[in-house]
């Protein structure tokens, strides 16, 4: 590529080049380069959107609902919609009958909550509007139960800051294996009261194609938090340690781990 | 052609001192914010190349008032563009583009027009956040800045600047220009209404496509007509600055581009003599 040779020297050259646009920019592809000294530091503004959006909207402030007739179309299914691992398509063909969750890492005492025990539990309902990274929305009404009164019945730890979302559903295949869906969010979103564990789905079940048996909803962020097919919840101090250490599938592929914006 | 006799040569006019360091500082900063918030936006909108309005993007129904996309056609593949309803053929430009080395490809706006030039969602965001938060402390400081140094009063659009509005129009039209230390009225209306319009605008609906945001301002929402309508007007802002743009351009080649650069880059103008004599010496 030709910015190659001038990664180092990145931003300026970059400037420099502004008037060659029309040659094609591909010299501020360095912007591309995770490893780039340009890149970090240009991330780094994401770090004080994090922080200035927790500012103003603190631990409860609520994402918009909307009304019934504002539900004007289903529910558009994007990533993984129809996932084939073999231990997802077992419990799928019994009705996620034999569906259980399972909550643990910093934890005093870690839980396996089955199916019926899950949709036993308060529920709420939400109208909603889903905002995907790439820039579309829809809306729909999801039901579920509070993922802060699923996450207290395990006790979490002082010390545990996130919890994050392990899947059933292989995203990626590579050489060394399929790499599975994770997400993670922070406590302060994880207690949040419209953050929920979505079973229902415009007063139907949860498809298939939007993360049945359970998917998580953080109403103040983008889709791909909203992590599908969840089988296991882990509360973590840090997320370094898994996956590629971002936090998140797509976080570890260069998008924001943050993405309230 | 009736030649003046009067003047043999026009002597030159005083040199003032006309952009303050703030000013110039402001306006450079906002000149490389505005290019990669230009490239990358769009870089962002090719992963969703279609603007809708409302509350959101209709899939089961059609609230859609631009999109551009590729088809395949007997004779290849070919990029179109529908606005309104109106479509156009803009293939090598919109829709599908490319060239002989890098191959072509399905995507809104070429390559050469995004950062980076190849697809990357994720890269695109990252520079833009980047460089709205540099936009926005720099509007900040600007605003601070010119309300000490009365820079803004320059902005100030009085009664006298009205009654010239249509002398003022026919000499651009003319592309007449007089340089004196005041900006003329046509200048004002450009640069108040950057500043003071189409700046907050697009910073508002930027802000309101944030999920966080709108739980801290959903009235904000309300105003813009729901998030898609928010991006559609977000992307019909930066078509107005990118028109304005290309007019500052082409006023500052019409106007004398070597005064006109060293006024922005030293703060230092040559006004016409009359003029001069006019409005003094102005500020120093």
């Amino acid at each position: 590529m030709a910015g190659f040779d001038l990664r180092r020297r990145g931003l300026l050259h970059g400037l420099l080049a502004a008037p060659a646009l029309l040659g094609g920019c591909k010299i501020l592809d360095v912007t591309n380069d995770r490893d780039a000294p340009v890149r970090n530091f240009i991330e780094s503004a994401n770090r004080l959107t994090y922080r200035a959006q927790r500012l103003l909207t603190g631990g409860t402030r609520l994402a918009p609902e909307y009304q019934p007739g504002d539900i004007r179309q289903s529910q558009h299914p994007n990533g993984v919609t129809a996932p084939q691992d073999e231990d997802y398509l077992a419990l799928a063909s019994g009705d996620f009958a034999a569906y259980s969750l399972t909550i643990d890492g910093l934890v005093e005492a870690p839980q396996v909550v089955d199916r019926a025990t899950l949709l036993a539990m308060p529920s709420q309902s939400q109208i909603t509007r889903h905002d995907c990274v790439e820039g579309w929305s829809c809306i729909a009404k999801w039901t579920g139960v509070r993922l802060s009164s699923v996450l207290e019945t395990a006790k979490p730890k002082p010390e545990a800051r996130f919890a994050v979302f392990h899947c059933f559903d292989t995203i990626e295949r590579s050489l060394a294996g399929g790499i599975k869906y994770y997400e993670s969010i922070d406590l302060i979103d994880a207690w949040h009261p419209q953050t929920i564990l979505a079973y229902g789905l415009n007063d139907k079940p949860l498809p298939v194609s939007s993360g049945a048996p359970l998917r998580v909803r953080v109403e103040r962020q983008l889709g791909y938090k909203m992590a599908k097919y969840i089988h296991r919840i882990e509360l973590v101090s840090n997320y370094a340690d898994i996956g590629e250490g971002q936090g998140s599938y797509w976080a570890d592929r260069g998008y924001d781990w943050y993405a309230g914006i | 052609m009736a030649q003046s006799p009067s003047v043999a040569a026009p002597e030159p006019g005083a040199v003032i001192y006309r952009q303050s360091l703030w000013t110039r500082m402001t306006h450079w900063v906002w000149a490389i914010c505005l290019f990669f918030l230009l490239l990358t936006g769009l870089q962002i909108f090719n992963a969703r190349p279609t603007l809708n309005i409302g509350l959101e993007t209709g899939f089961e129904y059609d609230n859609a008032v631009l999109e551009i996309g590729a088809r395949d056609t007997p004779d290849g593949p070919r990029g179109f563009t529908r606005l309104l309803g109106y479509e156009i053929d803009t293939t090598g430009l919109l829709g599908w583009s490319g060239n002989e080395a890098d191959g072509y490809s399905a995507q809104a706006f070429p390559s050469w027009a995004t950062i980076p030039s190849n697809r990357s969602l994720a890269s695109g965001r990252i520079v833009h956040f980047f460089f709205a938060w540099i936009l926005v402390v720099t509007l900040a400081v600007w605003l601070v800045a010119s309300l000490f140094n009365r820079h803004i009063r320059d902005l100030a659009i009085r009664r006298a600047d009205l009654a010239a509005l249509p002398t003022d129009i026919a000499n651009h039209a003319r592309l007449r220009f007089h340089h004196s230390r005041d900006y003329n009225v046509l200048q004002k209306l450009a640069y108040a209404g950057v500043l003071f319009v189409l700046f907050p605008l697009i910073i508002l609906t930027g802000l309101s496509m944030s999920p966080a945001f709108n739980s801290v301002a959903p009235w904000l929402l309300d105003i813009f007509g729901g998030r898609q309508s928010a991006r559609t007007i977000h992307f019909l802002v930066m078509a107005l600055l990118v028109g304005f743009f290309v007019i500052h351009m082409l006023m500052i080649l019409a106007a004398g581009p070597l005064n006109e650069l060293r006024s922005i880059l030293t703060g230092w103008y040559r006004i016409d003599p009359e003029t001069g004599k006019e409005s003094g010496n102005g500020r120093v």
